[in-house]
């Protein structure tokens, strides 16, 4: 009886403490007076954005053929400039990083450097055509030249594919869902910009990047942080694509062009589709930036408004945000259903006005912006250390990950017929 | 065929083929897919004869079931919030499809227009951001002191124009303000009502002499007006910082900011704007303006490179117009030059009776003849040197002198509100809207013995048009319909 007590008493108070002290580590300066600019950020995963990947992983760095790489790159050099251009920057950073190892036996992560966005249109915009059997191409290779693959076929592995739809392949919603993510990469950890809860082109396991952002050309248009913010809700960006849906409906599943229809003679809503030159100073003097779907559910808009300052208001029915187990994103933006689009400036401007205070002061913190960006050379607390942190919470590997030898679960012959042909 | 192939999947999501280029053709030509080639042609061609796409149309009326509607047009049906024609289209998506593909509709609410409630607080709420942007990033001094702040009015055609900007900027101060109102002429209704509008503390004293017309002699009885006004900061020990606010002056918010940091007398720089009066028929003024290169010229105070009080900085222009110049030297000479109390703070304490910590360089103000010796705040000081250069040693102008008034003497409406409403008016013989017939109204009362000036039309009718053209001195024509003719009382 008195065992039993005692155990359910050290029991109860473990409990309490482990409930206690995430509490209190997200409480923590809220205490410390009112007037502290900024305060911590922790997650689900608890107050991991400052955690450092070093010595938590290896990473081992397969060396492909130049042709998908650096070949890729030196026909098009746009590919460093673009939205997607985080694959290119990843690879770059781990070559130099401390958590590369040139020994694959103690490596706990294959990283596999092909670009597929960077076949791109006279526009600039990237044709995903090819990238399934470039994709596919290169895991043939790396299969047969290392045993890595086999051995836990590619559950070990992990991927960048920062387009529209991730591994899907596809720019244009329906059809990438058709596609479904490519056969050979069901077990890789995939890290991607695209996150859509229920969503076929979103696996389990994936890690969610932000849209590559240029940070020098942010960093230039700084202005001074005592500018008061005059601009209630700010956005400049298409409404509707007349280009390829001119009837309206289908892009941003019509949730742009409710905001166009019902806010464009609302003077709280400083909203149009040109492109001023000051488009970065107005973000840092607005209170709200919309950042709305498109085509595609996420935008650099989510980028730009924490790094300036300007609360994230997020029109996109369940998207998946970038380091969404590291950032608590609902602590920090405004999450609009697409359904109350209409009612908009009710809900902006019922948010009380501390809670507005609080949010921003989770945006002035500095490791908050760091985490968005991808800076050249690297620096600690940035996305790509963001994503090493998440590569690392992955860890250690489950027995699953480990096929028993002759064991197969990926079917090589799966997915469109197009896809088969050599590259 | 590639084109027609295209156009095909409007059903479902054509997205950015367009776009993209051509995209490769790669589905296979089924005998299905031929066939809904064939009809589209013929929609192709029978739009072609008829002058419109029905080919849409067609579909959608023979394949959708839901109504078709025009987004963002219609208003109002069953639903409040309306939309287009729902999608019906492929979700090959898993488990739980939140989001379908395919066209949804554009909701539009029935009034899509701004509400004023939010419209106000969504202003309260970007108040209190700016409020907190404030205290966190501008320097600002921990504990601020509250702002004394004389004026010297007196009851004029400018004087609504000019009290009202000044009483509006000092509402936007974030220190507690206390305002001292000297009037000439004594207290006036007009005056009072306008200062108490502004929700300041306000302290209004009259002047018991009349504001002369000629420019010396109203500059030298303003002194005095101040003069009195530091009297009752002495007699009432009121605890801030001194400044003074002519009513014509525009004054930057960075200047109380600036001001704060005042320990015991500084000065800042002052832009004095030329057009100083304009019923200054001076030689000396024409010729200043006819030579000046620049426009505005700086009166202040000058430091030397370890940001030490050194001199004065008048233009020769202004001495011109002042008729001084002014020079500090080690043996504290004397001033000779007029400069304007609007580039001088004082700290309060100065004042006083009898305040503890008051330095020996301020002279005592209850030995001096005030209404001799009193004419710059500089006369308070014994020791010149001790002078402060605020504002980055008076690099920044904060505060512009600009004396703009009417002829002396102008006639304006008391009030400058005219009551009951005039009911002439006569139409102009050149307006802008050539199109309306210049009718012109009987004239029921040709004389008013209202206001000597012309006839204007009502202020209701001025609200109808709403042209946002304020002209007092001419008519304007009214459309016929628009036209109301109000009897005048007699």
């Amino acid at each position: 009886m008195k065992m039993w007590a005692s155990s359910s008493f050290f029991f109860f108070v473990g409990l309490l403490c482990t409930h206690l002290s995430p509490v209190s580590a997200r409480i923590g300066a809220s205490d410390s007076g009112r007037t502290q600019p900024t305060e911590r950020i922790s997650g689900s995963a608890g107050d991991v954005l400052e955690d450092d990947p070093v010595g938590r992983l290896k990473v081992f760095v397969y060396e492909l053929p130049s042709k998908y790489n650096k070949k890729i790159l030196q026909k098009d050099p746009r590919c460093l400039n673009h939205m997607f251009a985080a694959e290119i920057y990843m690879h770059r950073f781990l070559l130099s990083s401390p958590v590369r190892t040139l020994n694959p036996e103690e490596a706990d992560w294959f990283y596999t450097p092909v670009y597929t966005t960077c076949d791109l249109t006279p526009n600039g915009l990237p044709l995903p055509f090819k990238s399934p059997r470039m994709m596919r191409s290169a895991i043939q290779l790396i299969s047969s030249n290392w045993p890595y693959w086999n051995r836990t076929e590619g559950a070990d592995h992990f991927f960048l594919v920062p387009h529209d739809f991730g591994a899907c392949f596809h720019y244009q919603e329906e059809k990438a869902i058709e596609r479904g993510i490519l056969p050979l990469l069901q077990r890789a950890t995939l890290v991607q910009t695209f996150g859509q809860r229920y969503h076929v082109c979103l696996k389990d396991g994936s890690i969610t990047i932000p849209p590559y952002a240029p940070p020098q050309k942010m960093q230039a248009h700084l202005i001074p942080e005592k500018t008061p913010r005059s601009i209630f809700v700010y956005f400049r960006g298409l409404f509707y694509d007349v280009g390829n849906d001119p009837e309206g409906g289908y892009y941003a599943r019509g949730a742009r062009a409710a905001v166009w229809e019902n806010f464009k003679d609302n003077p709280l809503f400083d909203i149009s589709t040109e492109h001023p030159s000051t488009y970065y100073e107005d973000m840092q003097r607005a209170v709200f930036c919309l950042c709305p779907l498109g085509w595609a559910p996420w935008s650099p808009r989510l980028v730009e408004a924490v790094i300036f300052g300007c609360i994230p208001v997020i029109i996109a029915d369940d998207i998946v945000l970038p380091f969404a187990d590291a950032i608590p994103w609902e602590e920090i933006g405004v999450f609009v259903d697409e359904k109350d689009v209409p009612n908009l400036d009710t809900i902006l401007t019922s948010i009380p006005p501390e809670v507005i205070l609080r949010k921003q002061r989770l945006l002035a913190n500095p490791s908050m912006k760091q985490a968005m960006l991808f800076p050249q050379p690297a620096q600690p607390g940035d996305a790509f250390h963001q994503v090493l942190n998440g590569l690392a919470r992955k860890l250690p590997h489950g027995r699953s990950v480990y096929l028993k030898p002759g064991q197969k679960i990926l079917n090589w012959t799966a997915g469109p017929v197009g896809d088969l042909k050599p590259w | 065929m590639k084109l027609l192939a295209m156009q095909l999947g409007h059903a479902d999501g054509q997205s950015s083929t367009a776009l993209r280029g051509l995209s490769p053709f790669d589905s296979s030509k089924s005998p299905a897919t031929v066939f809904w080639l064939a009809v589209h042609a013929l929609c192709c061609l029978g739009s072609l004869v008829l002058g419109f796409r029905f080919s849409q149309l067609l579909v959608f009326l023979l394949f959708s079931t839901s109504p078709i509607f025009r987004a963002a047009d219609q208003t109002a049906s069953d639903n409040p919030i309306f939309l287009l024609s729902n999608p019906s289209s492929t979700t090959v998506n898993q488990s739980t499809p939140h989001v379908a593909v395919g066209r949804h509709g554009i909701r539009v609410r029935p009034w899509p227009h701004p509400d004023p409630i939010e419209v106000m607080r969504a202003h309260q709420i970007i108040e209190r951001v700016q409020r907190e942007q404030r205290a966190q990033f501008s320097a600002r001094n921990p504990d601020p002191r509250s702002l004394i702040v004389i004026t010297p009015t007196y009851v004029r055609a400018f004087q609504a124009m000019h009290l009202t900007a000044l009483m509006h900027t000092l509402m936007l101060v974030p220190y507690e303000v206390v305002w001292i109102v000297v009037e000439a002429s004594g207290v006036s209704s007009e005056t009072a009502s306008l200062i108490e509008r502004s929700g300041l503390q306000t302290v209004h004293v009259g002047f018991e002499q009349e504001m002369p017309a000629a420019w010396e002699e109203r500059r030298s009885l303003e002194a005095k007006m101040r003069v009195h006004a530091l009297r009752i900061v002495r007699e009432k020990n009121l605890d801030g910082v001194v400044m003074f606010a002519d009513d014509s002056n525009i004054h930057s918010m960075e200047l109380f900011d600036e001001i704060q940091a005042v320990k015991w007398i500084g000065a800042v720089s002052l832009g004095i704007l030329p057009h100083s009066t304009v019923d200054e028929s001076d030689q000396a003024v024409s010729k200043i303006m006819n030579e000046s290169k620049s426009l505005i010229t700086v009166q202040g105070p000058v430091c030397n490179s370890a940001n030490q009080f050194i001199g004065w900085r008048t233009d020769n222009r202004s001495t011109d117009m002042h008729r001084g110049g002014t020079q500090v030297d080690d043996q504290g000479s004397h001033l000779t030059g007029k400069l304007e109390w609007a580039g001088f703070v004082l700290n309060s304490r100065m004042l006083w009776k009898d305040a503890e910590d008051r330095p020996e360089w301020v002279k005592d103000l209850g030995s001096l003849n005030w209404d001799i010796d009193v004419d710059s705040p500089l006369s308070l000081l014994e020791d010149l040197s001790v002078l402060e250069p605020l504002g980055n040693c008076s690099c920044r102008l904060m505060v512009w002198w600009l004396r703009v008034e009417a002829r002396p003497g102008s006639q304006f409406p008391k009030g400058w509100l005219i009551n009951p409403p005039l009911g002439i008016t006569v139409p102009s013989k050149r307006t802008p809207w050539h199109n309306a017939p210049p009718e012109l109204p009987s004239i029921e009362n040709a004389s008013s013995d209202e206001e000597e000036i012309d006839q204007h039309p009502t202020e209701n009718q001025r609200h109808e048009r709403s042209f946002g053209i304020k002209r007092w001195h001419k008519t304007e024509t009214v459309e016929p319909q628009l036209l109301r003719r109000e009897p005048v009382e007699n």
